[in-house]
């Protein structure tokens, strides 16, 4: 296990230390102390290295990510794990803003609540959040699949493409164009594989699922009135 | 009196509901849709033509053309940059995406740039292997959609600018409509394809300068700090842009008044919203001085710059750089006079097309049609990009020159009047044969 002082050692040696690490490195294991809410913690990785941040964080942690696995042991600030490609970014606390932003891959785990706009305009990445998630969360979402156990703000969905959404509790209100779908066996299987991984007590059967009803693809003038 | 004998009223055009507008309401009530184009504002509005340069006189004594040396390199990002970029000339090429425009034409402004010593940039929908193997210098734009973004690409960038406006549309999004979402723009931009794509008008994880500091920092992080991060801001508050882009530490500024073009948006935001790019630039420079940062975070300024002189008019007034998008499409061969037939079938004519987003573009440049992107050659369309680049470089040159100065960065606002009230004001030059401009005591 590689330890780094954060609060000692500053915010550059360490990203640089880490995007140093690449898919030969035998140094695999690593620990950030003193993280005291930093901005930019382990960003831009690109190795199958494993990252515990011993405390919350702020601003883009796992910003970026690829291959890495990234454990926060406290809460995050927004955007984490903004744009992820792959790997895995694990938060046993609460998430602010926009967690998970654009991710085009990879499966981001919130044990807690996130806040608002929670996958916002994903790509391909796979989102769970064991608490709630604000408003707005999956405002336009591409694809991926966010799934939440516990209850969905308002406008869930709005305007998005193909992103799925799975929610076991309830949704406040469904945004433009959102509308809930049939649970077909095939999401069934994707539900309990990202439970699995996720690490979630919970029953796919349990979920409603919901998605676009693809109205508002090509502009229609009769749907002005759902911009 | 008979009838035919009493004077009659000549017909007259309303001033206001001219024939143009009047077209408009019927084409608005057929189909129910606002008009949407490409390019930028067509409208009249004061520009560098209301600029002269004054030249040489007993007081400031000329340099020799041809003979005495007239430096047009520029550095950009030297701030905080390890980096920086080095440009030959002060004329970079400007976000365009690959989708807006074809593959060939990306090549060929890539081509063209790099002949030239100078940088061209990405657009919405991320980094093409064309445009990176062809371009020598590539600024990466990071845009509120991030569709293709992609950290591996931002590591091969020479340079990221983050897009918070766009000229044509300050506060608007992309808008790239289904006839060119083809099956590899579609897989870039992770979308279905053939539907309208429309593009963010903010960033998805962050608002405000505050935030702007922190996602600078952030991909600072990411970079290592290697190369310099612009803030493209369009020409809507120049000087509190430009003041707030600084505050979070942006490298270089890039200001996009209302003449720069875009791929398609509303005609209504494209004449309506925003400032012209005469009017930005004083402020903006403004903005750096009272800071303390002029010529250390670099300005770079876009909107309807067409000519060396315009070049050199821009510079005179405190720019560090401009940026072309439309002239260099022109010089690759959009609106050519030779497709002028394929422009009437299309209902419109050489130098007024600008349906881009339908995909039809006879020249080959802003389509996804295979058959007709064929049209660019990208070596011989960057070839003409590049001849045109250095012409415009001689130009400057040759005014700068003229104007007793060894590098471009030498001119200055003392050696412009202004043709017209407006010009003076926005400018801040004197009007012509006056010392005085709006705004200034002592008339």
């Amino acid at each position: 296990m590689q330890t780094y002082d954060l609060a000692a050692d500053g915010l550059r040696g360490m990203n640089t230390l880490l995007q140093e690490q690449n898919n030969e490195t035998n140094q695999t294991a690593w620990e950030i102390v003193n993280p005291r809410g930093s901005h930019a913690i382990a960003v831009g990785l690109d190795a199958p290295i494993e990252v515990t941040v011993k405390g919350s964080t702020g601003y883009y942690c796992a910003g970026m990510n690829q291959q890495a696995t990234i454990k926060v042991e406290g809460s995050v600030g927004p955007g984490v794990a903004e744009n992820m490609m792959s790997g895995t970014v694990i938060i046993e606390g609460d998430a602010s803003q926009y967690a998970g932003a654009t991710g085009h891959g990879g499966l981001l785990v919130i044990k807690g609540n996130a806040s608002s706009r929670c996958g916002i305009s994903m790509k391909g990445i796979d989102i769970v959040v064991h608490g709630n998630i604000g408003h707005m969360s999956a405002f336009m979402g591409q694809a991926g699949n966010l799934v939440v156990l516990g209850d969905a703000g308002d406008a869930l969905g709005d305007s998005c493409y193909e992103a799925r959404f799975f929610v076991r509790g309830s949704v406040k209100s469904l945004g433009a164009d959102c509308i809930e779908k049939e649970m077909r066996p095939e999401h069934i299987e994707i539900l309990k594989d990202l439970l699995e991984r996720a690490g979630a007590d919970a029953k796919p059967e349990e979920f409603k699922r919901y998605g676009s009803a693809r109205q508002l693809y090509n502009f229609d003038v009769d749907n002005a009135q759902a911009y | 009196m008979s009838d035919n004998n009493i004077p009659r009223t000549v017909p007259i055009q309303s001033a206001t509901f001219t024939n143009e507008i009047n077209a408009e309401i019927r084409r608005a009530a057929a189909t129910g849709i606002y008009d949407i184009r490409g390019g930028g504002a067509k409208r009249k509005v004061p520009h560098f033509d209301d600029l002269l340069f004054l030249g040489a006189s007993v007081s400031r004594y000329p340099l020799e053309g041809y003979r005495e040396k007239c430096d047009t390199s520029v550095l950009l990002g030297t701030r905080f940059a390890k980096n920086p970029i080095k440009l030959d000339i002060p004329i970079t090429i400007a976000g365009m995406s690959f989708g807006a425009l074809s593959g060939p034409a990306k090549e060929a402004l890539g081509r063209g740039a790099s002949m030239a010593g100078t940088s061209t940039t990405t657009g919405d929908g991320g980094m093409t292997q064309e445009e990176r193997g062809h371009s020598k210098q590539l600024v990466y734009q990071y845009l509120p959609s991030r569709y293709g973004m992609n950290p591996n690409d931002l590591r091969k960038a020479d340079a990221i600018e983050i897009v918070v406006g766009q000229g044509a549309k300050p506060g608007g999004g992309g808008m790239l409509l289904g006839q060119k979402i083809s099956d590899r723009v579609a897989a870039m931009r992770t979308l279905p394809k053939g539907i309208d794509q429309r593009s963010s008008c903010r960033h998805p994880d962050w608002t405000g300068p505050d935030d702007l500091e922190i996602k600078i920092l952030e991909l600072r992080e990411i970079t290592n700090g290697r190369v310099p991060i612009y803030v493209k801001v369009a020409g809507a508050r120049p000087y509190f842009d430009t003041t707030l882009a600084i505050k979070a530490g942006a490298d270089v500024v890039v200001l996009d008044g209302m003449q720069g073009g875009t791929a398609a948006t509303q005609d209504v935001f494209i004449e309506h919203v925003g400032q012209p790019t005469l009017a930005c630039i004083r402020p903006a420079v403004k903005a750096l001085q009272d800071l303390g940062m002029h010529r250390k975070v670099q300005l770079v300024i876009s909107g309807g710059i067409r000519t060396g002189a315009d070049v050199a008019k821009a510079l005179a007034l405190g720019a560090d750089a401009v940026s072309i998008g439309t002239a260099a499409m022109i010089a690759i061969g959009d609106n050519d006079p030779k497709w002028e037939s394929e422009y009437q079938k299309l209902g419109s004519t050489t130098g007024a097309y600008d349906d881009w987003h339908e995909g039809l573009d006879p020249a080959g440049i802003t389509t996804q049609d295979p058959e007709l992107m064929k049209r660019v050659d990208p070596v011989d369309a960057g070839r003409r990009l590049r001849n045109y680049l250095k012409v415009m470089t001689l130009e400057a040159q040759t005014i700068a020159r003229a104007c007793g100065h060894n590098h471009l960065h030498n001119l200055e606002p003392e050696d412009l009047c202004a043709l017209t009230m407006e010009a003076a004001a926005m400018a801040q030059v004197p009007l012509a044969g006056t010392n005085w401009y709006p705004g200034k005591e002592g008339f």
